[in-house]
């Protein structure tokens, strides 16, 4: 399994998330630079965090039409399997291959430490390593991470079971996102997208290695 | 050319907790009567100036000047005759 690492300017975890598939889990990576059009064979898009091109304008506004982007749409379209973490979430949201939208925290400050998230769907092929109800510890790093939507998108959302995570209880919840959710899946459940930054909590020196849940259940999916 | 003025604001079921911040500040001046702020963004295009360019205008606002799903958008079109 291959995996395909974004950077656009001012991706920041970029980094982190090649040495997390490399380093730790030994797998096949490349980066993949925001004006190319080519996945490289990749079988997992990671939408890394940070802030593309300087957040302008809204987070993740403008990469949703870079060259690589309309690759990554395509290759999703086709079922092809896409993370988006933090930065990435925003720019899956803004290209409408996820619903929704993430906004401005409530207590408006940026907001870094570690949260409880709850698995609430442990069927997909992003976390089928994990027991739905299983509480994970996962830092969020981020100002602008609490999702909304409309009220049809949120009934389907829960009806679909594509709310993959939630924090843990609204005390966990760090940015007042709706139902405290903290990352969903498309309708196909191909594409994926969480605030919480696995990536950073992947080897015990980071604190926690609860963060390994998304790539031993992408690996659990091939023979 | 034409000068298009356009203002994008949340959408009003949305908690603007900027504009709530700031309105915190005016409280903490004095201004204790203010009822509500929002905070919002002017974006200033120039473009020559065509039959087309409400239709155009309104695009580039849905597709990439404004999120529809958090926000609303309007805009005012000024032209200026050349010369």
């Amino acid at each position: 399994m291959k995996f395909g690492i974004l950077q656009f300017p001012g991706s920041n975890c970029d980094q982190d998330a090649y040495y997390t598939v490399r380093d730790i889990l030994g797998l096949p990576v490349e980066y993949l630079w925001h004006q190319e059009t080519d996945l490289r064979g990749a079988d997992v898009i990671i939408v890394p965090g940070g802030f593309s091109y300087g957040d302008y304008l809204r987070c993740g506004a403008i990469a949703n039409f870079s060259p690589i982007m309309a690759s990554v749409k395509h290759f999703a379209n086709n079922g092809g399997l896409v993370v988006g973490i933090c930065n990435g979430f925003q720019v899956l949201c803004e290209s409408h291959l996820l619903p929704g939208a993430l906004v401005r925290n409530d207590g408006q400050h940026f907001v870094c430490k570690h949260v409880n998230i709850r698995v609430e769907n442990a069927e997909t092929p992003f976390t089928r390593s994990c027991t739905t109800g299983k509480i994970l510890s996962i830092p969020v790093a981020h100002g602008e991470g609490k999702f909304v939507c409309d009220e049809s998108t949120l009934a389907s959302l829960k009806q679909n079971k594509q709310v993959l995570f939630r924090y843990a209880s609204p005390k966990d919840n760090p940015n007042g996102s709706t139902d405290d959710i903290a990352g969903i899946a498309n309708e196909n459940f191909n594409v994926f997208g969480l605030m919480p930054h696995p990536e950073r909590a992947s080897e015990i020196g980071l604190g926690s290695t609860d963060g390994l849940f998304l790539l031993k259940s992408l690996l659990k999916g091939v023979k | 050319m034409a000068t298009v003025n356009i203002s994008i604001m949340l959408k009003p079921a949305l908690l603007d907790a900027q504009g709530r911040v700031v309105q915190g500040a005016l409280k903490s001046l004095g201004y204790d009567e203010v009822a509500s702020v929002r905070v919002g963004k002017k974006i200033e295009v120039q473009l020559p100036d065509s039959p087309d360019l409400d239709t155009k205008v309104k695009e580039m606002c849905s597709k990439l000047l404004a999120n529809p799903v958090i926000e609303d958008f309007t805009y005012e079109i000024t032209a200026q005759k050349s010369g």
